[in-house]
Formats: structure tokens, C-alpha cells, sequence
């Protein structure tokens, strides 16, 4: 076999040059078998550093490509294009990570950083020259979105679906569409009436002949793929089988039910913000009002701040204030979170108004306790530095918001990763926060964090847009790392099938003999089902064993000459 | 679905940075062809300034890079770098735009980007994207990792461009590039839409002259401290402090620095929280044993873990929070360092002066200076904090004019992910206007 690998060795600035000597690796590199080139650059994605790397693959006749960088999940698509710009199959690059594995880990041992990354080098290399062209293949992809939940950034996102000319089933499980929207009065810091933005939105998806509403429904099943799942919705009138391109997970949130903090369940007088919200919305005006925040967040346990209720707070206690001239407004609070312009100008309203605020600490929270009809909140005030006895006709408790309930089920039926607190794990905190891991599933709204309600219908819109690229685009690369089955050495022993967590392998007669087959649309390249064959039947494209072997061998021979 | 003609199918977005490259991605994805527009030579924006980004710490440039080659790459991208919005007419769906590509005196069809016209360039003048911490030359490249790569002539300071005698780059050039005589070019082109995302900047902190910046040596900026953390910054990475290059033991933060503040911006810049959490995390990484020390006013950690983020910072890196908001800092005896005046919480508070080795002032985030001009042209309003005014919460991303959007930091205050998102929303609903009934 004669092949001639080039090998990239990167700075990253100083994130890699200040513990690995580059040059040293780009020596060692140079005496590796069937290294034709190697070189260094200061930063390899850089246009620059493209740039290089193609035109030595041209001048030096190379084909295949180590890169020694950083890491696969943010930038193999980028040297791949590389590659294939300059004529290379994509497939026959390699990634080699010191960065994460090596410099950033290994900061402070320069000389033990630098011979990992020869050892990693060294696999990269031995598994490169083993590397096999693969051809991606293409599917097509179903002109139609499930939205789940129909809340408004769920409607939201529906209705642009729409409005974009895409068929589009908006799942919710109760009767009535709205969300949290339903039970609250106003939006702040706005001050839009809630209801009425509902009314809004489900007026122009219920014009549509595109939207399919199930009410009262639930999705029980999604199978499939980006581009053709297949999601089962159990409506009153039974199962219903929607094949769809893409889905939109927008399932929300729910107010924690406070577990007796501050006489909640005790007194009566004693509520929840959204049980404030009813009673706004029934014309009922209290007077003496203390309202009470980080009511079971940021504290043990549940250590998040909810984002939403301080501003809920606020927009409350500033409709009380104006209602009547003789109220007596309070909030106790450990800090205002009004981030931004128009939260901030809540606040500077709210407090004059004449709500008088007071600031707490975890470590002395205060005390309700019942006098007859009221009940006297007692707290020791940081600013004023003494305890202070308020009365109230009403306690209002800011309690954060909660992941739905269900959301452990929604996360598994479609596979994609809920945090510790049990809201929805994008993709990518900071540059992919609508989409998830899972190609073709997207997130919006508060299922994935707490979000005010603009902040909910922008990320409905986002998600519509995200979930709109593949659907107008009508096709979707399957990728080449998959794998595949070797009919004569399958025992058709169905253990692969069980081991296969995205259903993507089958059972199936071939010419009369039953053997597994694996659908390469729907593989993901995990390469759980390689390790459940007992018979060494599948194997992993572009992670064989044999290629795995020769990675290890290169390590052992490398450390053995190191020790030497 | 009838097909549009295809001028409607043209979006033109101006601002390169995360919000303006995210929204061209998204609409060049979704089959649109996007004319980006950006004001410096190279795409990237403030993001491309940050070392690290919170609560993940995960590598600012790391991560923007890849997104910065595709707008380059996509073939529905056609990047306008260093150019300026002149003028536009006309109504949605058929605006008419007109750009100025500026001289850059540069061919950029020849210009490799190899830097050797850098090396020998002669005139030196403040590098605007090391925040003015050390010098670049008057040919330059705004960062290694610029999009597009190719030097800009900045012909406010170079010889020849001022008629001085020179022409160093253009013998120095073996590509033959350099272009003295380039003029400003116009392009004009029909579109759809127009999305607005030219970002914010930090607010001269030297005009609330109690804070010393300018004045005392060892006074930063965030932005400052942001590229000496920097590993591609001008320190390499290692926090040293001005005044003598000593490593700084004891480090301040100053929260709302000109915003939460009647007399300059009353709004919440909403960031500042976070990065100085972020920062003080990272410079007790590059020097062990530092003490950094918080001033805040309200902690505002209301995103996806970074309640938990400020907790690490408190527990495992000793991060000092001080509820106070400093009157004033003066400079010690030996010039060294500053002195903080603050004082402690509580009615029952008390006047404290306090000596640190290095100060960082956390700026409010003001919109991009050419808001203005840009709403102007554009005929858009601003809210009265100079911030594109979206009047409707059910349209977050519409200004008063139909056609025209707006996302990210110059809509208001946010963070990188509400951008993002923001950006994609933009996406969607320029999707929306063209392929909708909507229009």
C-alpha cells in the first residue's frame, strides 16, 4: 500500500503552543511510515491555515490528511470541506485532539503534554493511512413539522411554520391552547393582555388549511430520522401516524408547588404568583400585599435562578400599586433580576410607585406568621440592618419554574438529553440554543430554560427557522459513518437489534438467509451494535478494528520508543 | 408554493458579528441569497474579542471561527467586508440598497494575506481589536483569524495614502496588491428584506472620571481584560498589569459602570454579571492565588446554569462579591495600583479604602455608534435608549418598518445565545414575509 498522508500540526494560538513544543511533534511526525509532508500552522481553521493545508495536499501529491487541533464537534466539517476542496475524499481525514486531550488537560508539563501529542499523532497517522473513501448518500425529506406544545412559543413556532407553507400538526394535551398565557392577566414588562396574544396567534394557524390542531393529544411514539420520522399523536379519536421532516419540542413549563415554605397550605393568605394572577383577572385588588422571591430556587437543591419571576413580580406589584392610592406594596427579595432595558425601567417604575423593596438573605429568610385575617411578615432587612414586621392581606410567593411533569417521557421518546434539573439540553449552550444534538429535533420556550414570553416567541420563531432548512431544502446528507453488517458472518442472533438505540437495525431475509441489516439513514455511527456482535459481524465505517488496531499498535510502538 | 422571483428571494444583513453571521447562515441554509455587510475588515464582531464565554468557559474564537468560514464558504453568502450601508429606498418587498465597499488599496483578488507588507509597514497607530493595549501598523490584519484574510490599508495613517513618501508595502508586496490609487466602489442591489445587527459598544468609562480610567494606569476595561486573558492577546495570555508589568494579586471588578445610572444609562446592560464572574474565574487561573473582588449592585445570573457559575466562582475561586457601588478610586502614593473607595452594606455601613493591583471597570453596553445614522436611512425608530425600538412583543424581531429587522445587542441588552436565537428568529420571519401572504 503506498499511501502519502500530510500532517497538520496546530498552535491554536498559545491554547496548544504553550504547552506542546509544535515543532517537535511536526519533527517527530516527519519520521512516522507514510508521512509525505508535515507542517504547522498558527491557527490550522483559520483562512490561512485552509488555505495551506490545500495547497500542500496539491503540491505534495497527499491523500489523506491528519490534523492535530482541537476538537471534531466543532470544526471536522471545516478541514473535511478542506479535503474535499482540494480534491480528497472527505472521509480520508483524520482528527487528532490536543487540545482538550492534551494541551488545555496538561497545561503545566510541557514535556509530558509534548510526547502525548506524538503518541496521539502517531494513532492519528496509523489509523489515517488505513482510512477508506466513503460516499455520503442523500434522503428525502418529508414537506411536513410536529410542533409539541401548545403553548405560545409552540404556537408561534406552528404559525411561521406556516406562514412559510409548511404543513405543520401542533400537539397539545389539554383542551385549550395558550399555555401559562391562559391563567395570567398581563405581559410584563409590556403590559400586553395575554389572552388577547393567544387569541392572535390561534386565529392565524386556525386560518390556515396547513395547521392540523390535536387538542386533548399526546405524541406516544416517534420513530425515524431527520427528513422522514414518523410520530404517532394519541388524539380522542385514537392513534394517529404523522409522518414528518422535523419536530419542534416545545412542551414548556410549570410553577413549583411550594411544599409549605412561608405557611403556604397554612394560612390561606398565603398564594403563588399564578394563584395571584387568577384573582387579578377576577377584578380582585389587594392592598396590603407582600410579595415574597427565590421562593425554592437559588438555594440547595434547587440552586437556579427561575429568570421570569422577579419581573412577574414586579409587573404585579406595580398593577397593585396603581390600583388603589392607599396600598402598601412590598417585595422582599435577595436580588432584582431585571436584565436589559425595559425590565429595568419596570423596576425604576415599580419602586416609584411607592413599592417598597426589602433584601433578604438565605441565611435569615423571613417568617409568616397568622394574626387572625392577615398574617405579619417578618423579615430582617439587609439594607436597613433591623427586623421589620409587615402586614399583609396577602403573601405572594415567586416560586421558579419547573419542567413539565412529562418531560423525562418527551426527552426519551425522542432521545435528546434533559439537564440535571430536567429542562431540555440543546445542542450547544452559546451558538446553538434552538436545536438539539439529534439532527431534525429542535427546542423552544421555556421547556428548554425559563423565558418571559417575547423571549419564548422568538425562540418559537427560531426553532420554525431551524426545522424550515431541511424541509425547503427537501433533501439531507446521510452521513458515511455507519455501520454495516457482513451477511456471511451474521448469525441473525438479534443482539445488535437490541443494542441499537435508534432503532436502526432489522432483521431481514436475503436470499434465503436471515441476517441484520442496518438502515444508514437512521444509524447515528454510535457503534454500540460493533460491540454487541458476537461474531465480529459489523463493523463501524471509518472505525474498524482493524483500524482501531493499528491505533494502538502505533501507541504501543510509540511509547515503547519513548521509554527507550 | 408559487416561486418568488429571485431579487425577492435577497436578504441583505448589516453587522458581521454572532447575531448578523447567524441570521445569514440560517437564511442561506433556507435557499435565500444574503448580501452581509459589514463595517471593518473582517467579519467576527465583539465575539471575536472574547477569550473565554460563560458559564461554559469554552473558547470565544474556538467556536466562532468555524461559523465566521462558513458565512466566507456559503455560496449564498456574498460578503461585503469594510463597507458601509450609503443609502436606501424604495419599500419592502423591493428595497433598494446601496453600499460602499471602501478602499481598502488593496487588491483583495491578489492579497494572500501572507503579511509580509505588515512586517515592514513603518507607520504604527492603536490596534482597535486589542482594545488599544499595544500597536498595529497602518497595513494590517484586524485578528489571524480574519474573514476575509486580506490586509486593509488604513488610509487615515499611512504615508503614501497622506501624501507622504513611503510605498514600503507596495515594493514589499510580490503579489502586487497594493493599490494606492483605489477608490470607494458603489454597489447597488434589490432586496426583500434588510436585517438590521450592528451590535453595541462599551461606553467611554474615562467620562465618569471618578473611576480613573485614563488616569490611573492600572484601570481597565472588561474588554481590555478580555484580550490580556486572551491567549492570541497581546500579553500572550499572562494578566499582568500596566504600570510596572507586575502579575496583579488582588484584582476589582466595578458592575455598572454608567448604566443602571440615571445621570448616564438607566438600563441593565445585562452581561456584565456573568463576564466579570468569567473573568475573575480565568484570571485566577492564569495567576494563582489572586484575589479578585466583585462590586455589584444586583447579582442578575438568570441564565441556563449561571446561578451555579457565580457559586463556582465564590467556592472554588475564592470570588469576593461586594454589594456596593464605589464612589470613587484614587491612585496611591506609589502610582502603582488603585485605591477603592466603597462602602459596606446596611444602613449601618461603613466608608472603606481599599488598595487592589489592577481595577476593571464593566462599562454599559451602549448601541453601536452608527444606530443613528443607520435608522435614519433606514427609517426605523430608536427607543430612547438609542436602541432599535421593536414596538411589537408578538413580532420581537420587526421594527417600525415593515421589512426592515433587527436582532441581537442593538435591539437591546442580551447575552450570545439570545442573540443567536434572535438571529434565527430574524431568519424565520424574513422567510415568512417573503413566502408568507404577510407581505
Amino acid at each position: 500500500m503506498m499511501v502519502r498522508i500530510g500532517v497538520f500540526i496546530c498552535h491554536c494560538g498559545h491554547n496548544i503552543a504553550s504547552a506542546v513544543d509544535v515543532e517537535e511533534v511536526v519533527e517527530y511526525a516527519k519520521t512516522l511510515p507514510w508521512v509525505a509532508h508535515a507542517g504547522h500552522n498558527l491557527y490550522s481553521c483559520s483562512e490561512e491555515g485552509l488555505g495551506s493545508i490545500k495547497r500542500s495536499i496539491t503540491e505534495n501529491k497527499l491523500d489523506r490528511v491528519v490534523v492535530a487541533a482541537c476538537t471534531p464537534r466543532t470544526h471536522e466539517p471545516l478541514f473535511r470541506r478542506a479535503c474535499e476542496q482540494a480534491g480528497i475524499n472527505k472521509y480520508l481525514f483524520e482528527f487528532v485532539n490536543i487540545r482538550e486531550h492534551c494541551s488545555w488537560i496538561h497545561a503545566k508539563e510541557p514535556k509530558e503534554a509534548t510526547e502525548k501529542a506524538k503518541k496521539l499523532v502517531a494513532m492519528g497517522v496509523a489509523k489515517a493511512a488505513l482510512l477508506k473513501p466513503q460516499t455520503e448518500s442523500e434522503a428525502g425529506v418529508i414537506p411536513t413539522a410536529v410542533v409539541i406544545g401548545g403553548g405560545i412559543s409552540g404556537l408561534v413556532a406552528a404559525a411561521s411554520l406556516v406562514e412559510q407553507g409548511i404543513e405543520t400538526h401542533l400537539v397539545e394535551q389539554t383542551d385549550r391552547l395558550g399555555g401559562l398565557l391562559c391563567d395570567i392577566t398581563t405581559i410584563g414588562p409590556e403590559g400586553r393582555h395575554a389572552r388577547t396574544l393567544v387569541k392572535d396567534v390561534v386565529q392565524k394557524l386556525e386560518a390556515s388549511p396547513k395547521t392540523h390542531i390535536h387538542r386533548k393529544a399526546r405524541v406516544s411514539d416517534v420513530k425515524g430520522f431527520i427528513g422522514s420520522f414518523e410520530v404517532t399523536i394519541e388524539g380522542c379519536d385514537g392513534p394517529t401516524k404523522v409522518p414528518a421532516g422535523a419536530i419542534i419540542v416545545a412542551t414548556g413549563t410549570r410553577e413549583f408547588a411550594p411544599t409549605g415554605e412561608y405557611g403556604f397550605g397554612e394560612h390561606p393568605q398565603v398564594i403563588t404568583q399564578l394563584e395571584l394572577e387568577r384573582k387579578l383577572a377576577m377584578g380582585e385588588k389587594p392592598k396590603r400585599v407582600v410579595f415574597i422571591t427565590c421562593v425554592g430556587s437559588r438555594q440547595p437543591g434547587r440552586e437556579y435562578c427561575s429568570r421570569v419571576c422577579c419581573n412577574v413580580t414586579l409587573k404585579n406589584a406595580l398593577a397593585l400599586s396603581k390600583a388603589s392610592p392607599d396600598s402598601r406594596i412590598r417585595v422582599i427579595h435577595r436580588d432584582i433580576m431585571s436584565s436589559g432595558s425595559a425590565a429595568e425601567k419596570l423596576y425604576k417604575e415599580t419602586s416609584d410607585s411607592g413599592v417598597r423593596f426589602l433584601r433578604y438573605g438565605l441565611e435569615r429568610p423571613p417568617e409568616v406568621v397568622s394574626d387572625g385575617d392577615r398574617v405579619n411578615v417578618i423579615v430582617y432587612d439587609e439594607t436597613l440592618d433591623e427586623v421589620v414586621s409587615l402586614d399583609a392581606d396577602l403573601v405572594v410567593l415567586a416560586v421558579p419554574m419547573l419542567p413539565p411533569d412529562d418531560s423525562e417521557v418527551t426527552g426519551k421518546l425522542l432521545k435528546v438529553p434533559r439537564d440535571k434539573f430536567g429542562f431540555f439540553l440543546e445542542a450547544h449552550v452559546k451558538l446553538r440554543p434552538v436545536e438539539f444534538a439529534t439532527d431534525g429535533v429542535f427546542i423552544c420556550g421555556s421547556a428548554r430554560w425559563p423565558v418571559n414570553a417575547r423571549e419564548c416567541i422568538w425562540q418559537g420563531m427560531a426553532a420554525a427557522a431551524k426545522a424550515s432548512i431541511p424541509i425547503k431544502e427537501g433533501k439531507v446528507v446521510i452521513q458515511a459513518i455507519t455501520a454495516e453488517v457482513d451477511p456471511e458472518k451474521c448469525a441473525a442472533c438479534g443482539n445488535c437489534v437490541l443494542a441499537c438505540p435508534y432503532e436502526a437495525i432489522e432483521i431481514v431475509d436475503q436470499d434465503g438467509n436471515r441476517a441484520a441489516k442496518v438502515n444508514e439513514a437512521q444509524c447515528k455511527g454510535c457503534g454500540t451494535c460493533v460491540a454487541a456482535c458476537h461474531n465480529d459481524a459489523v463493523s463501524q465505517k471509518g472505525f474498524t478494528s482493524g483500524q482501531l488496531g493499528a491505533m494502538i499498535d502505533a501507541l504501543v510502538k510509540a511509547s515503547l520508543e519513548g521509554s527507550r | 408554493m408559487e416561486e418568488v422571483e429571485s431579487n425577492m428571494r435577497r436578504v441583505v444583513v448589516i453587522g458581521g458579528g454572532i447575531a448578523g453571521i447567524q441570521a445569514s447562515l440560517d437564511l442561506a441554509d433556507r435557499g435565500f441569497e444574503v448580501h452581509l455587510v459589514e463595517k471593518s475588515p473582517s467579519i467576527g464582531g465583539h465575539m471575536a474579542q472574547l477569550d473565554k464565554t460563560f458559564p461554559t468557559n469554552d473558547c470565544s474564537m474556538c467556536i466562532l471561527s468555524p461559523k465566521m468560514i462558513m458565512c466566507a464558504d456559503h455560496a449564498n453568502i456574498k460578503l461585503h467586508a469594510y463597507s458601509e450601508i450609503e443609502e436606501v429606498s424604495g419599500n419592502f418587498p423591493e428595497f433598494k440598497v446601496t453600499i460602499k465597499e471602501k478602499a481598502r488599496y488593496v487588491d483583495v483578488k491578489k492579497c494572500t494575506g501572507c503579511g509580509d507588507c505588515i512586517a515592514k509597514c513603518p507607520v504604527k497607530v492603536p490596534w482597535e481589536f486589542e482594545e488599544g493595549l499595544v500597536k498595529r501598523k497602518a497595513v494590517y490584519l484586524p485578528f489571524p483569524q480574519a474573514v476575509p484574510r486580506k490586509v486593509t490599508i488604513d488610509g487615515d495613517h499611512c504615508r503614501t495614502i497622506q501624501g507622504k513618501k513611503c510605498g514600503v508595502c507596495k515594493k514589499i508586496c510580490q503579489a502586487g496588491a497594493i493599490d494606492y490609487e483605489q477608490e470607494d466602489s458603489i454597489v447597488e442591489l434589490d432586496a426583500a428584506c434588510i436585517i438590521v445587527a450592528i451590535g453595541f459598544e462599551l461606553m467611554d468609562a474615562s467620562v465618569m472620571s471618578q473611576y480613573g480610567l485614563g488616569v490611573c494606569k492600572d484601570v481597565v476595561t472588561s474588554l481590555q481584560l478580555e484580550r490580556i486573558l486572551s491567549a492570541s492577546g497581546p500579553t500572550g495570555g499572562h494578566l499582568t498589569r500596566h504600570s510596572d508589568n507586575m502579575e496583579p494579586k488582588k484584582l476589582a471588578f466595578i458592575q455598572c459602570v454608567g448604566s443602571r445610572d440615571a445621570h448616564m444609562h438607566g438600563y441593565c446592560s445585562s452581561v456584565c454579571c456573568m463576564y466579570a464572574t468569567k473573568e475573575s474565574i480565568l484570571a485566577r487561573e492564569h495567576a494563582p492565588g489572586l484575589e479578585a473582588t466583585i462590586f455589584y449592585m444586583d447579582m442578575r445570573a438568570t441564565g441556563k446554569g449561571f446561578q451555579e457559575f457565580v457559586s463556582r466562582a465564590k467556592q472554588n475561586y475564592g470570588v469576593r462579591y461586594i454589594r456596593s457601588r464605589p464612589a470613587n478610586v484614587q491612585l496611591p502614593a506609589g502610582g502603582n495600583g488603585v485605591l477603592v473607595n466603597y462602602e459596606t452594606s446596611g444602613l449601618s455601613g461603613e466608608s472603606v479604602t481599599e488598595e487592589f493591583d489592577m481595577l476593571v471597570l464593566c462599562p454599559a453596553l451602549i448601541p453601536s455608534k452608527d444606530a443613528g445614522k443607520l435608522a435614519e436611512i433606514l427609517g426605523i425608530d430608536l427607543d430612547e435608549d438609542g436602541f432599535i425600538d421593536m414596538p411589537d412583543m408578538a413580532r420581537p424581531v420587526d421594527t417600525s418598518r415593515k421589512g426592515v429587522l433587527a436582532c441581537g445587542f442593538v435591539s437591546g441588552p442580551i447575552d450570545i445565545p439570545d442573540s443567536v436565537s434572535q438571529a434565527s428568529a430574524a431568519a424565520a420571519r424574513a422567510a415568512e414575509l417573503v413566502d408568507g401572504g404577510d407581505r
